[in-house]
């Protein structure tokens, strides 16, 4: 081998580490096992993941779509994935997001201020309102020994009737409607001179720069903070973190507030730029429910969060395309639940790449 | 001699020949050949890591050679696994005992192999009668109904030998049998092996402890690093050249101390009580001083309340009443981080469930404390670049291998993962001391290293406090020796006047 | 007001048994170690293909079995995961709550022409209400005072006269309790979760056992699928099972990982939304918002998790793969 090209593969390796490598697998054989079902159904799996690829990224239009689709996915991706870090798994940011969404409603909706002061204090009431929230499973947790999963399904549900709850009354539900009243232009994100680019349809907005800030300050605060330094000590050993001194219980409420906060912010952005108002909600809307699979596409870290977002949101809308020969959009939920899997699976990973490498330092005697 | 009257030499019960495995690039075994008459005990004798456990692992069936064969009772064994090991007559009493905690003693023993009725009922009462029927058969006292959790680990062990006699073993495997038990257990122990030899059964031994060796087997192989070094007759050795065997060159087991007088006092803990983790009461009123430039050490069968006056002692378990003092400053109940500014350092007993962040790097596990203080954080950020300079000096200082302070500690040996605690926790510059176990799983090098450690801190004027299981380790660093039993201490000799006798029945809730 | 309660019960039971049957199969896979969060994907595949089978077969037992199938499949595919490619539980559960629901929708469009609904099973085909025809016998054939003993909507209708997946599930509750601490195969799985080790020194199949337990449950998933869309309901739609998976696995939790604690958790879980149906309904004319009362199951059951103290009684090694070493 010459030394150009052994110098290339180092490169190739150190951008492509073992966790990335997996990932790239997991991904294309979650598109193959749906491929398979497909071809199974009858139906051209070339034709349908063609259509599927140029609905995410064919046109101005639909990569504005992919983009918009994949914001709130970006923030309770990273929720989940910041809860995981520390140990906790937050099946919670569903509800979260339905609070968020919920308290930036009736800011954006109730209170009369510039833009200025508006669209930060709306941003701000739906992460607080959903920091607190999860805070109660942190509590629950802390104090009683209560598990966060089972704390967080129930109020994830209790959120849900809460959201419908409040669209019961006058003042903020909109007259002969399931909605609420939508949120002044000024706590509006919507990016307008955009939408005249790509169509007036798409809901263009400034949620992505807002996630993609955060994913940068969440990224700090894991990797460079004391703060982050407790909170992934707490995740990884919490036996020895309360031995070096650190507080553990303290830090399962404040992991948990902050997975809310990131969860509430998805809600707000979501109202603030596409959806201008709450709605009566029959069950739930799975933007939580996706995030936990984008935290775990993402491998549970800042970075891969934002591009498995974008690789959900994607396929997400782009998948609808596939409608066009016939294909039921449900196939996406199948592919994203194989690679999710195979996520999971990285023994089955280790044999397809034929590498059963036993990690050193393991125990002999 | 008596032992070798039972030997029947021409009846091998098992053979291994020429036994490799590998992991990976690691070398566990490298061509191992034993032989074991019918009757005989015989040793297994090498340090931790030596690869002793892993070949009696691949005899038992846990885990399969790379090359190599095994015969059991002049058969040739294919496809080991447990189920055959145990049809051919082998059990396994292994080191971290394999009891099930909240199933009662006949379930474990049972278990795999149950007397059923109809539709695949357990026979309960059958299963009870069997094991009061084999446990007075070899004189192994146990009670059938009580829940694992709840007997002494002298009992669990029996409950572990009688598993293996329930399933007919002709060949029982004991691997480092006496690690939890008093003198005085063990001398019991060493007499139901021999019984058991009477009967026809014969025993392996795996052991890093020569006074067994020479009181209770009759052959002795010697592992070092992966590789056999000897197969010797016992009765025509020394202890000596067993060890330099095992080591692989001279060894002397006297740590060096200067003497000392002792300073003023750093510990005082006054009428000390606290509960466990089931509400039982671990600490009944204990009283207990160390003084600055000793070493004192805790001697005690587990579970008499040493992990919990450890843990009340560094801030991690309420105590109920009485009083701990470090320096005259009164710390009881204050929170880990307040005992630990007013001067106490902890070596924990569990290195990797207590002591290190495995997924952390070296340098992370060596800030763990002190990653708030100037300057490894200013303001709520790190400075990495203080954190990296002030690992790499400690990696140097401490001898930490390998020398790279982003490694992930769960990538060193359980050596080298002691000195990373140590270095941070002696870096501290502590008043006290505290070190429970902390030469745990640790090969004879490493041992060294970590009771030097000690006797220089010590050497400086420092207290320590170290509770440990193994009597050897208590008695060769320690200036006093404090008996804990039920959670009291219910004597406190100098070293002059322990010994082994003394101290053993002291453990045992005698009286002097 | 006995007719009040009687109505309450009866719509606890009608709204326990998908749970109870969901529970015991938790109860089953984490007994043996193995964590199912799946039971959610395991559920709605179970309610499409017993409401798919009831559709096309018209036989209701047949029906049943297929969805028990189908959520068997399911968790072979968990075990096959969970056990086998030591994957981690809660990633691989999650996936089967992807990709359980996304192939019932799948296959229902493809089935039955692009609907996400399954067609109406006609009264007949649904599973039967054993003591129906005996109750219409006994009703206004009676001496009096026991004449209207038996009649429509009486106590003894209300409460006993329910679909057959009722009592089955009850039944179901002695026999995984019977199995688990009566029987050797029982004293297997509980050591395998506790202790898998262990149990393979002594010559137990670790993985034999948790492969039958993550089956069995998710063939009791799919059972509790197919008693919403072949007994509560008569057709399987997108939204029928929405979130009762994960109520189940609450109640695992809660039950102490017990069956008989499982069937009181799941029959609180009833109790409380029979209490919302019922304050809700007309007769008693409450002036409470109907959202409130629907959030009700839920707080009780937070509130009740927060009374019961108790850590350790979670299998010894829950969630843990167990990896032979060779």
């Amino acid at each position: 081998m010459s030394r150009g090209k052994r110098f290339k593969g180092k490169m190739l390796d150190l951008i492509l580490n073992k966790d990335l490598k997996l990932t790239l697998i997991s991904i294309a054989l979650g598109l193959i096992t749906g491929g398979m079902i497909l071809l199974v159904a009858g139906f051209n799996p070339f034709s349908a993941y063609q259509l599927m690829f140029l609905g995410m990224l064919g046109s101005s239009r639909n990569i504005a779509w992919t983009v918009v689709q994949s914001t709130p996915l970006i923030l309770t991706g990273l929720s989940v994935a910041f809860a995981f870090r520390t140990g906790l798994f937050n099946i919670g940011v569903e509800g979260q997001f339905i609070i968020g969404a919920l308290a930036a409603a009736m800011a954006g909706y109730l209170l009369n201020l510039p833009a200025i002061l508006h669209i930060p204090i709306t941003i701000i009431a739906g992460m607080l309102a959903a920091g607190l929230w999860a805070a109660i499973a942190g509590f629950l947790k802390a104090k009683f020994g209560v598990h966060e999963v089972i704390a967080t399904i129930m109020l994830n549900w209790i959120a849900l009737y809460l959201n419908n709850y409040f669209l019961e009354f006058d003042f903020f539900r909109r007259p002969s409607s399931e909605s609420s009243h939508r949120i002044q232009e000024s706590a509006s994100i919507a990016i307008g001179w955009l939408r005249d680019i790509v169509g007036p349809a798409v809901r263009v907005n400034w949620g992505i720069g807002i996630a993609i800030l955060t994913v940068i300050v969440i990224s700090f605060i894991l990797k460079r903070t004391t703060l982050g330094f407790q909170l992934r000590a707490v995740g990884y050993n919490r036996d020895a973190a309360e031995y070096g001194g650190i507080n553990v219980n303290r830090n399962i409420v404040l992991s948990m507030a902050i997975a809310g906060i990131l969860g509430g912010m998805g809600g707000a952005l979501h109202v603030m730029g596409v959806s201008r108002q709450v709605s009566v909600l029959a069950t739930m809307e799975g933007f939580g429910f996706n995030g936990i699979a984008v935290a775990l596409i993402g491998n549970n870290t800042p970075i891969g969060v934002l591009f498995s977002a974008f690789l959900f949101g994607g396929i997400s809308y782009g998948g609808r395309n596939m409608q066009n020969i016939g294909v039921p959009t449900e196939i996406i939920s199948i592919v994203i639940g194989a690679i999710v899997f195979y996520i999971g699976s990285y023994r089955l990973l280790d044999i397809v790449l034929k590498k059963s490498k036993r990690s050193k330092g393991r125990n002999i005697e | 001699m008596d032992g070798e009257v039972n030997i029947d030499f021409s009846n091998k019960m098992v053979e291994m020949k020429n036994i490799v495995k590998k992991y990976g690039d690691f070398v566990a075994n490298d061509d191992i050949s034993i032989k074991v008459h019918k009757g005989e005990i015989h040793a297994l004798l090498g340090e931790n890591g030596a690869g002793k456990s892993t070949l009696m692992n691949i005899l038992y069936g846990l885990h399969q050679p790379t090359s190599g064969e095994i015969y059991i009772n002049g058969e040739k064994i294919q496809e080991n696994s447990p189920a055959l090991s145990i049809e051919k007559g082998i059990g396994m009493v292994h080191q971290h005992f394999m009891l099930i905690p909240n199933f009662t003693v006949s379930e474990n023993i049972i278990l795999g192999m149950e007397p059923v009725r109809k539709w695949n009922q357990l026979d309960i009462n059958k299963a009870k009668n069997d094991v009061s029927e084999i446990s007075n058969k070899y004189g192994l006292r146990v009670d059938p109904n009580y829940k694992v959790q709840d007997i002494s680990v002298g009992m669990q062990q029996r409950v572990e030998i009688l598993k293996a006699l329930y399933r007919g073993a002709e060949i029982l495997i004991l691997d480092e049998p006496t690690a939890v038990l008093t003198p005085q257990e063990i001398n019991e122990l060493i007499i139901i092996m021999k019984n058991l030899t009477k009967q026809g059964k014969s025993i392996i031994l795996i052991t890093h402890k020569l006074k067994e060796i020479k009181d209770a087997a009759d052959f002795c192989t010697i592992i070092r690093k992966g590789k056999m070094i000897d197969t010797v007759n016992v009765k025509k050795v020394t202890s000596d050249e067993l060890a330099s065997k095992m080591v692989g060159r001279e060894v002397s087991f006297e740590v060096e101390k200067k003497l000392q007088a002792p300073g003023n006092s750093v510990l005082k803990v006054s009428k000390l009580s606290a509960m466990n983790n089931r509400g039982i009461p671990a600490l009944r009123e204990l009283d207990l001083e160390v003084r600055s430039g000793e070493i004192l050490g805790i001697a005690g069968i587990e579970g008499n309340g040493q992990s919990e006056l450890v843990e009340v002692l560094t801030g991690l378990r309420k105590a109920l009443s009485g009083s701990i003092k470090i320096n005259g400053e009164e710390i009881l109940n204050e929170i880990p981080k307040k005992i630990m500014k007013s001067g106490v350092s902890n070596i924990p007993e569990d290195r990797q469930r207590r002591g290190l962040v495995l997924d952390f790097s070296i340098a992370e596990n060596i800030v763990l404390q002190n990653y708030e203080r100037e300057p490894f954080s200013k303001t709520f950020v790190l400075n990495e670049q203080a954190i990296k300079s002030f690992s790499k000096e400690l990696i140097k200082k401490f001898d930490i291998r390998p020398t790279n302070e982003n490694i992930k500690v769960k990538a060193l040996s359980g050596g080298n993962q002691q000195k990373v605690i140590i270095a941070r926790e002696v870096t501290n510059d502590p008043d006290l001391l505290i070190a429970t176990q902390p030469t745990r799983g640790l090969d004879v090098g490493a041992i060294e290293y970590v009771h030097k450690s000690l006797v220089n801190q010590r050497d400086k004027g420092k207290a320590v406090l170290l509770i440990s299981l193994e009597l050897d380790e208590i008695m060769s660093i320690s200036d006093r020796i404090a008996v804990i039993y039920e959670g009291k201490i219910v004597d406190i000799l100098d070293i002059a006047e322990a010994n082994e006798d003394k101290l053993g029945l002291l453990m045992a809730g005698g009286k002097k | 007001m006995i007719n009040n309660i009687a109505l309450i019960i009866s719509i606890t039971l009608m709204y326990s048994t998908p749970l109870i049957f969901a529970a015991l199969g938790g109860v089953m896979s984490e007994k043996s170690g193995v964590i199912n969060i799946g039971l959610e994907g395991m559920m709605t595949i179970g309610a499409f293909a017993g409401a798919a089978a009831g559709v096309l077969t018209g036989n209701p037992w047949a029906a049943f079995c297929i969805a028990g199938i189908a959520g068997g499949i399911f968790g072979l595919i968990h075990a096959l995961a969970s056990v086998t490619l030591y994957a981690n539980q809660v990633v691989s559960g999650i996936a089967i709550n992807f990709i359980g629901p996304g192939i019932a929708l799948f296959l229902s469009r493809i089935i039955f022409e692009g609907a996400t609904m399954t067609p109406l099973i006609p009264l007949e085909n649904k599973m039967p209400r054993p003591f129906n025809n005996l109750f219409t016998l006994l009703n206004n054939r009676l001496p009096e005072p026991l004449n209207n003993f038996f009649a429509r909507n009486s106590v003894m209708d209300l409460i006993f006269n329910q679909y057959i997946t009722v009592y089955m599930a009850f039944v179901l509750v002695a026999i995984v309790w019977f199995v688990l601490y009566k029987t050797k195969t029982g004293l297997r799985i509980r050591a395998v979760g506790e202790h898998p080790k262990a149990s393979d020194t002594l010559g137990v199949n670790v993985y034999k056992i948790r492969y039958f337990c993550v089956i069995i449950s998710g063939v009791l998933a799919g059972f509790g699928g197919a008693s919403l869309s072949l007994a509560i309901v008569s057709t399987f739609r997108a939204t029928l099972v929405s979130g009762q998976g994960f109520i189940a696995l609450a109640a695992v939790i809660f039950g102490k990982w017990k069956p008989q604690g499982a069937l009181i958790a799941c029959l609180i879980f009833g109790l409380a939304t029979g209490l919302r149906i019922y304050l809700g309904g007309a007769t008693v004319g409450l002036d409470i918002s109907e959202n409130l009362l629907s959030m009700l199951p839920y707080i009780i059951t937070l509130i009740a998790l927060v009374g019961f103290v108790g850590k350790s009684v979670a299998p010894g090694s829950l969630g843990i793969p167990y990896e032979k070493e060779d």
